[in-house]
């Protein structure tokens, strides 16, 4: 068997290499834009370290102990604090990954167009929405586990349920990065994601239940909380946070939002196309 | 005598007039969408009012006043506040943001004082531009939180410069801010910092409420001071505090003008 080995032993790289043909691995090229990604990464990550994690962090401070003093009963059986934690971890995936896909990918068509040297390397558009997508999910992963932690140590944390947040907050934040992504490949002037922003995002961080129930609204506000992905994330984290049941069923939340996360590829594929590939 | 008084007296009404070309130019260059941006800035400070101020209020309840006594619910706790702050952010994203991108990009500056205009008439100009539009916001605002029943006619009236002087102080310090900046990640860095002052500002705790040590370093901050002063005229708390408060302000403002003015002059005329 040594005899004959001679350590040519053809591999499927070799293999395409040698015949020339471009047999291209499902994930290969995609994790190039990844690497990329984060190499980028590399210079600005210091300064994500203060607005994904210490920001969130000051809000549970300010709003939770602060404002949760003067909250006498709580909310639910729970104190302000603990109930305030799972809907804070899932606003602040969405932020994370909203925050990623919106100015960046903007600047990478009008500014910067890295997409435009992208597009002309051998990447497919899917590997291009692909990196991207990857690197989204791996920044809301890591701020993720960090908030838990510090939630666990303020013991607010109820359930060992608690570690699902985890791949609901990544579910959330492809749910949408995606559109946001889509968006941001279609306008040509900042000022229309600064209307996203205002009438969209920060509206939604503030009335899907993450800082009171939203229960509260009036039943006609009420609907347009529903239809937001935030809430369904809310919902899920906190139940699993505190070791409730969910106001919505399971699987109603999870289909809700892998269906935005798939009209969010779809949307972020065509629109990419539409801009790179005249 | 005469004629030595009269230059200078004409230099401060021409002086004056420079700066209102600057402020109209501002005005001259609205395109469609910087509108809609600008009269969506007064729909973010009701968010806050009504997701805060209304929502959370449902779970607190009433406050008391730390220092007056006054018991007051907590919308109209926090609603003064709200105008304080969206006075703050509305004057520093005008004066440090958009102050940057025309200096370093635009190169608008460049131009402007090519003209007879010197920096500091640029540095009022813009800054009156930015009260123009914060006025509009804060106008709106104190519409709204009478309307709500958080606040009379009256305190609304006397809030309104207060609002004003809120704007001018947060403008200056913007303008000598911005200054010294230096690229784009310095503005994520102060839109944090912003943030972080904002969440602790008194807007929706007292400031009592906070341990001895924080609580003294929020006290000295301009956004608390800010807050102290509109809150006690919409509450009608009123008392020597706010004449301390007052003057804050405006030692902030001038303070803010004469840096940024050198600042300006000193980057683009040497």
């Amino acid at each position: 068997m040594s005899g004959t080995d001679t350590g040519a032993t053809p591999t499927a790289t070799t293999t395409a290499r040698s015949t020339g043909a471009r047999a291209r691995s499902w994930f290969g090229p995609a994790s190039s834009v990844l690497e990329a990604n984060l190499t980028a990464y590399r210079r600005t990550w210091r300064s994500s370290v203060f607005s994904s994690f210490l920001l969130p962090l000051l809000t549970v401070l300010s709003f939770g102990v602060g404002v949760g003093a003067y909250v006498d009963q709580g909310v639910g059986g729970f104190s302000y604090l603990d109930w305030i934690v799972p809907g804070l971890i899932a606003s602040t995936a969405l932020q994370v990954a909203i925050g990623e896909s919106s100015w960046p990918v903007l600047g990478g068509f009008t500014w910067q167009r890295t997409y435009y040297s992208q597009i002309a390397a051998p990447l497919r558009i899917a590997d291009i929405v692909g990196g991207l997508l990857a690197f989204v999910l791996l920044r809301v992963l890591a701020s993720a586990v960090a908030f838990l932690a510090v939630a666990a140590a303020f013991g607010a944390l109820h359930s060992g349920w608690a570690v699902l947040t985890l791949p609901v907050a990544v579910l959330l934040a492809a749910a949408v990065a995606l559109p946001v992504a889509a968006f941001a490949a279609t306008i040509r002037s900042d000022s229309y994601m600064v209307i996203v922003f205002r009438f969209a995002v920060i509206p939604m961080t503030l009335f899907a239940g993450v800082f009171f129930p939203v229960e509260s609204l009036p039943v006609t506000v009420r609907w347009l909380a529903y239809l937001s992905p935030l809430w369904h994330g809310v919902d899920l984290c906190r139940a699993a946070s505190l070791g409730t049941t969910p106001a919505w069923s399971v699987p109603g939340h999870l289909g809700y939002l892998s269906l935005w996360a798939a009209a969010g590829w779809w949307l972020a594929v065509t629109r990419f196309r539409k801009r790179l590939i005249h | 005598m005469v004629t030595l008084v009269l230059p200078q007296m004409l230099g401060v009404g021409a002086a004056v007039r420079r700066a209102g070309s600057v402020m109209e130019r501002n005005a001259a260059a609205l395109k469609s969408a910087y509108w809609v941006v600008m009269i969506s800035g007064v729909v973010e400070p009701l968010l806050y009012l009504f997701s805060i101020g209304v929502g959370v209020g449902r779970l607190i309840g009433d406050i008391t006043l730390p220092g007056s006594g006054a018991v007051i619910g907590y919308a109209a706790f926090v609603a003064p506040a709200m105008l304080a702050a969206s006075a703050m952010t509305g004057a520093l994203s005008e004066t440090t943001f958009n102050f940057f991108a025309k200096m370093k990009f635009v190169k608008l500056y460049d131009g402007i004082l090519a003209t007879p205009v010197r920096p500091t008439e640029l540095a009022f100009g813009e800054l009156g531009w930015a009260m123009a539009r914060g006025s509009i916001y804060s106008a709106t605002f104190l519409l709204v939180m009478v309307v709500m029943g958080l606040t009379t006619v009256p305190r609304a009236l006397l809030a309104f410069p207060a609002a004003i002087l809120v704007g001018f102080a947060f403008g200056g310090l913007g303008m000598a801010l911005s200054t010294y900046m230096r690229s784009w990640q310095d503005f994520d860095l102060m839109g944090s910092a912003q943030f972080a002052v904002f969440l602790f500002s008194g807007t929706f705790v007292p400031a009592e409420a906070y341990p001895s040590v924080l609580r003294w370093l929020v006290e000295l901050t301009p956004l608390y001071r800010s807050v102290h002063l509109i809150r006690a005229i919409a509450v009608d708390t009123v008392g020597w505090m706010q004449l301390v408060d007052v003057g804050y302000l405006v030692a902030v403002t001038v303070l803010g003008l004469t840096v940024a003015g050198r600042r300006v002059g000193r980057l683009l005329c040497n």
